[in-house]
């Protein structure tokens, strides 16, 4: 395997690590208690630490296979969580109607940067480069 | 070749796990520092006027409580909590602050209020505490039971029923809300020792932080 493909697993592993780690420390440490669609999107990234490690080490050329099926279901649980979360789809239709709201808001960084937003954008990120990565080197072969 | 991207991996693993460790002493050392300037800026947030008092109201060691009546480790507690008062006799006091958590936490916080009226409080509160696992199980949650139960303590349940109702009880529950969410509380009991937190959930942490304060607040 060329050593740019590596990259390309190795970084998407750097991204859902820190993504676990992150909402780790949202939930453990900070203490927010996440929803139900957080716990969702947690269950699509956290496999992928060891999924993109294993994968990358021992078996580049079907890490793509094992791992976009579970970028795909936690990106559209994120994106419909961003909907909820900047009101698009009012909160009455949405499956959150126990426990913590979906629409709760903990952090807004810049005023802008919301935990639904890092999990989109990290969901999305890993996405595109394994689909770069199949592209250029399962497809090529 | 192989072996680099193993260590490649161990490497940036290691190092974002340490950046995460990091990351929480960094953040429970900040907590803790917000937490005291609070003690000495906003005493108000910790103790309120209406919050109820156990012990020496001289005493220089506040032990300050965020309880809620239906919650089964506030009950574990609350036993030990009132060992610690008698241990160190006269040098320390418990405020209690609520925490309404459970669904019914706010009926139970509003007769315990009601039957101060009664000056019946801690026999209230402790009664509650007592018959929890029957008028609060999870399972199936009998509220109403509390009402049998009161007159043991010779508690008049027609009147406690009227008191109840009282606008002043709901705003004490509203106000420590509030107070719990400035001071970032997401679970009872959360205990403050003059405003510094134990350093963990531990009944040790608290009695420890306990002795630590009175020997701080009464030198030999």
């Amino acid at each position: 395997m060329k050593n740019s493909s590596f990259s390309l697993l190795f970084t998407s592993w750097i991204i859902a690590t820190v993504a676990t780690l992150g909402s780790l420390f949202f939930s453990q440490v900070m203490e927010f208690t996440p929803c139900v669609l957080c716990w969702y999107q947690r269950i699509a990234m956290y496999p992928l630490v060891i999924i993109l490690l294993v994968g990358a080490l021992k078996a580049p050329e079907s890490t793509f296979l094992f791992s976009a099926p579970l970028v795909l279901i936690g990106w559209i649980i994120a994106f419909y969580h961003n909907l909820l979360h900047y009101e698009i789809v009012p909160e009455s239709a949405s499956p959150c109607l126990e426990g913590v709201s979906c629409s709760t808001v903990y952090i807004e960084w810049f005023g802008f940067i919301t935990i639904p937003i890092l999990s989109l954008l990290a969901f999305t990120m890993i996405g595109i480069l394994l689909i770069y990565f199949k592209r250029t080197t399962v497809d090529e072969k | 070749m192989k072996n680099n991207k193993t260590y490649l991996f161990v490497g940036v693993g290691a190092l974002l796990l340490g950046c995460f460790l990091l990351g929480i002493k960094f953040y429970k050392d900040s907590q803790k520092e917000k937490i005291s300037f609070m003690a000495q800026n906003n005493a108000k947030t910790f103790v309120r006027e209406h919050s109820p008092r156990l012990g020496n109201p001289d005493a220089r060691v506040y032990l300050v409580e965020f309880l809620d009546p239906e919650c089964e480790s506030c009950r574990q507690s609350y036993p030990l909590v009132k060992d610690l008062l008698s241990k160190y006799n006269g040098k320390v006091q418990l405020i209690v602050r609520y925490a309404a958590f459970h669904g019914n936490s706010k009926t139970a916080i509003a007769a315990v209020e009601a039957a101060k009226k009664q000056e019946r409080y801690w026999e209230a509160l402790g009664l509650l505490f007592e018959t929890q696992p029957q008028w609060g199980s999870h399972h199936n949650p009998q509220i109403d039971l509390i009402f049998d139960f009161l007159p043991r303590v010779g508690i008049d349940v027609e009147k406690l029923k009227t008191d109840m109702l009282d606008e002043g009880i709901a705003k004490i529950i509203e106000q420590d809300m509030a107070d719990l969410k400035t001071l970032g509380i997401r679970g009872t009991p959360t205990f403050f020792v003059n405003g510094k937190k134990p350093g963990d959930y531990s009944f040790q942490a608290l009695s420890s932080l306990v002795a630590q304060e009175v020997e701080a607040a009464y030198p030999q």
